[in-house]
C-alpha cells in the first residue's frame, strides 16, 4: 500500500485546500478513498451523524502534478482511510504559499498522511515544513460501506438559488425552528418553510429551472415524466444539516441543484469543473 | 406573488398597513431595544411606538414616525398588540439584512386586528418571504411618570463621547453611579468593581457636550444589568440626552439616524437603585 502525490501549482493547492475545508465543515470524520484516477471523500449515513451521507469526487489529475498509488492488491487497487478533514485542512492552510507540497501515506508511530511543504526562502537553504496527520486504514472487508450512493428515484429535481441567499434565509429560519420543509415542483419553484407556535415563515423562490435529466437518470421514466408541473414534492429536514451544507461552501459551484424524493430524502448536488459534491439529508416525519 | 399582485382591495381588511422600501430602517431601530422577547406595539396615525420592559424597572421605547414608511395606513385611532421581538427581528432580516448599497429588502407589514397574526411580506432580488407572527394580548406598559417639568438635571452629549465610556464600563460593578452637578465634577460616571473604582468625568465645556443644564447636585445609582441594554441604542445613535428628575429617575433619549438620513428616537427610562446615598 503506497501513496504519494505532489502539488506544485499554487492555484491547484488553493483549490484543493478549499475543497478539504468545505468537507471539514460538513463532517468531523470521513473516509478518504484513493484510486488511481480519483480521490473520494465519503460519509455513509449512520445514525450517529443524523443519517446524513456525503460523496465528494475529485479527479486527481486536476490537482496533482505527480500521483502514484498502489492499493492493497492489484485487483483492489484502492486505499481507504478514515481521516479528520479538519486536520488535513489545517495542515494545507499553513502551507498555502509553498513552492511544492507533497502528500504521502507514511507509517510513523501510527499511519499518517504526511504533508511536506517546501517553503520559499530568500537564502539558499530550503525550509521544509512537515505535518503528520494521523489516519486509520480501513480494512477491505468494510469497503462495501463506502460505495457511490445510487441516484435516488426523485420526484422533483430543481436548480438551487444563489447559495448565499439560501444560506441567509436558512440561518434566520434556524433561529426560529429546528425543522424546515423544503418543497419544489417542476415549474422552477421552490419554497422553504418553517412553522412554530410563534411564527410561520415561507420563502418563495421562482424561475429556478429544472435540470434536464436524461433517460438514464430517472430509471423508470415514471413519476417525474408524467408529473403535474405545479405539484410540490417536499421533505422535512433537520435545519442544522442543511445549514451545515450551506455554511461549508468555500467553492463557488458552477451548478447547484437538489433532488427531492417526496417525504424521503433531500439530495443536494454541487458541481464544479473537476469536483462534485453530493449530500443526502434524510427527511423526518 | 403577494407583493406584486396584491390589489389595493386586499388592504381594506387590514387595520394597519406599513410599507418601507428598506426593512433595515425598522429592524435597526428595533435592535436598539431588543433586550427582552416581548414588545408592545402601539400604532397611531403619527407612527409606531414599540415598548420593551424589564422587571418594571426599565422601559425602552422606540418611536418610528409614520413618514419613515412609504405608506402608513391605519384605520383606527390606535392599534395595540404584543409580539415576540426576537422573532420579528429574525423575520425582518430573513435575507441577511445586508447593508450594501443597492441591496435592500422591501417590507410590507399588515395587521388585521385583534387575534390575528402580524403578517410581513418581504422581497429582495425577486425572492419573496411571507411571515405570520402570532400576536399576544398586550400588557399595560408601566407609566414612569417622567415629566419634563420635574427634570432637575439635563445634558445632551454627542454619542461618540459616551460610547467609549460605555464600552469600557467595569461590568463587575453592580451599579453605575451618575453624578450631575452645576459645579465640579459636572457630569460623572462611576463604577465600583472588583479591581477598584473608576470615574469618567465630562467637563461642561467639553466638545462632546452640546447642552448642559444642571440645577442641583444629584448622585444616583442604577443597576448595571438594567443599563447595559441601552448600549445597543447608544451604538446606533448620534446624540444622547441624559436627564434625571427630582425622584432620581433616569431618562436616556437617543437620536438615531437611519440609512436614508431620517431621524428616529429611542428612549430608556430607568429606576434608581433603592439604597441611594445622598451626598
Amino acid at each position: 500500500m503506497k501513496f504519494r502525490g505532489k502539488i506544485v501549482d499554487v492555484a491547484c493547492l488553493n483549490h484543493f485546500s478549499r475543497v478539504v475545508t468545505t468537507i471539514s465543515k460538513l463532517t468531523k470524520m470521513c473516509v478518504l478513498r484513493l484510486t488511481p484516477d480519483n480521490l473520494f471523500f465519503v460519509l455513509s449515513g449512520k445514525v450517529g451523524n443524523g443519517g446524513v451521507s456525503m460523496w465528494c469526487e475529485l479527479s486527481q489529475a486536476n490537482f496533482f502534478d505527480e500521483y502514484q498509488m498502489e492499493g492493497v492488491s492489484s485487483e483492489d487497487n484502492e486505499i481507504c482511510l478514515e481521516v479528520t478533514p479538519e486536520n488535513i485542512s489545517r495542515a494545507l492552510k499553513t502551507v498555502q504559499n509553498a513552492k511544492a507540497v507533497k502528500v504521502k501515506l507514511t507509517k510513523k508511530h501510527c499511519p499518517c498522511l504526511t504533508v511536506i511543504a517546501e517553503l520559499p526562502t530568500l537564502s539558499s537553504i530550503n525550509r521544509v515544513v512537515t505535518h503528520d496527520v494521523p489516519v486509520d486504514v480501513i480494512p477491505q472487508r468494510l469497503w462495501h460501506e463506502f460505495k457511490e450512493p445510487d441516484m435516488p428515484d426523485f420526484d422533483v429535481s430543481i436548480y438551487l438559488p444563489p447559495l448565499k441567499t439560501m444560506k441567509n434565509v436558512v440561518d434566520r429560519m434556524k433561529n426560529l425552528s429546528n425543522f424546515l420543509v423544503i418543497e419544489a415542483n417542476l415549474n422552477g419553484e421552490m419554497n422553504l418553510k418553517i412553522e412554530t407556535d410563534l411564527v410561520s415563515v415561507t420563502t418563495h423562490f421562482k424561475d429556478l429551472g429544472n435540470p434536464p435529466w436524461g433517460d438514464d437518470a430517472s430509471q423508470d421514466a415514471g413519476p417525474s415524466q408524467s408529473r403535474d408541473p405545479d405539484t410540490m414534492a417536499e421533505a422535512r429536514v433537520d435545519i442544522r444539516r442543511l445549514q451545515q451544507f450551506l455554511m461549508g461552501q468555500q467553492v463557488t459551484p458552477s451548478r447547484a441543484m437538489c433532488n427531492i424524493v417526496h417525504q424521503r430524502v433531500l439530495h443536494l448536488i454541487l458541481l464544479h469543473e473537476d469536483v462534485s459534491l453530493q449530500y443526502f439529508i434524510p427527511a423526518v416525519a | 406573488m403577494p407583493l406584486s399582485t396584491q390589489s389595493q382591495g386586499d388592504d381594506e381588511q387590514y387595520v394597519l398597513v406599513a410599507c418601507s422600501d428598506n426593512a433595515r430602517n425598522l429592524s435597526n431601530i428595533l435592535k436598539a431595544i431588543s433586550f427582552k422577547d416581548h414588545a408592545i406595539f402601539t400604532a397611531t396615525p403619527n407612527g409606531l411606538r414599540v415598548t420593551v420592559e424589564d422587571s418594571k424597572c426599565l422601559q425602552a421605547n422606540a418611536f418610528i414616525q409614520a413618514d419613515i414608511f412609504q405608506e402608513f395606513t391605519i384605520r383606527e385611532d390606535s392599534v395595540t398588540f404584543q409580539i415576540n421581538l426576537t422573532v420579528l427581528l429574525d423575520c425582518l432580516n430573513i435575507f441577511g439584512g445586508s447593508a450594501l448599497p443597492g441591496i435592500s429588502t422591501v417590507l410590507r407589514m399588515c395587521y388585521k386586528g385583534y387575534g390575528y397574526p402580524l403578517t410581513l411580506f418581504l422581497e429582495e432580488g425577486g425572492v419573496v418571504t411571507v411571515c405570520k407572527i402570532n400576536t399576544q394580548e398586550p400588557e399595560e406598559p408601566v407609566d414612569f411618570e417622567f415629566c419634563s417639568t420635574n427634570v432637575t438635571n439635563k445634558v445632551i452629549l454627542q454619542s461618540e463621547g459616551l460610547k467609549e465610556a460605555f464600552s469600557e464600563l467595569d461590568l463587575t460593578s453592580e451599579v453605575l453611579q451618575i453624578t450631575m452637578s452645576p459645579s465640579q465634577p459636572y457630569f460623572r460616571l462611576s463604577t465600583f468593581g472588583n479591581s477598584g473604582n473608576a470615574h469618567y468625568d465630562y467637563s461642561k465645556d467639553s466638545d462632546m457636550m452640546e447642552l448642559f443644564q444642571c440645577t442641583k447636585t444629584q448622585t444616583n445609582r442604577y443597576k448595571m444589568s438594567l443599563l447595559k441594554p441601552s448600549t445597543k441604542a447608544l451604538a446606533l445613535s448620534c446624540k444622547v440626552s441624559v436627564r434625571t428628575d427630582n425622584r432620581g429617575f433616569l431618562s436616556l433619549q437617543y437620536l438615531v439616524r437611519n440609512d436614508d438620513g431620517q431621524i428616529c428616537f429611542v428612549e430608556y427610562y430607568c429606576c434608581p437603585d433603592e439604597d441611594v446615598e445622598e451626598e
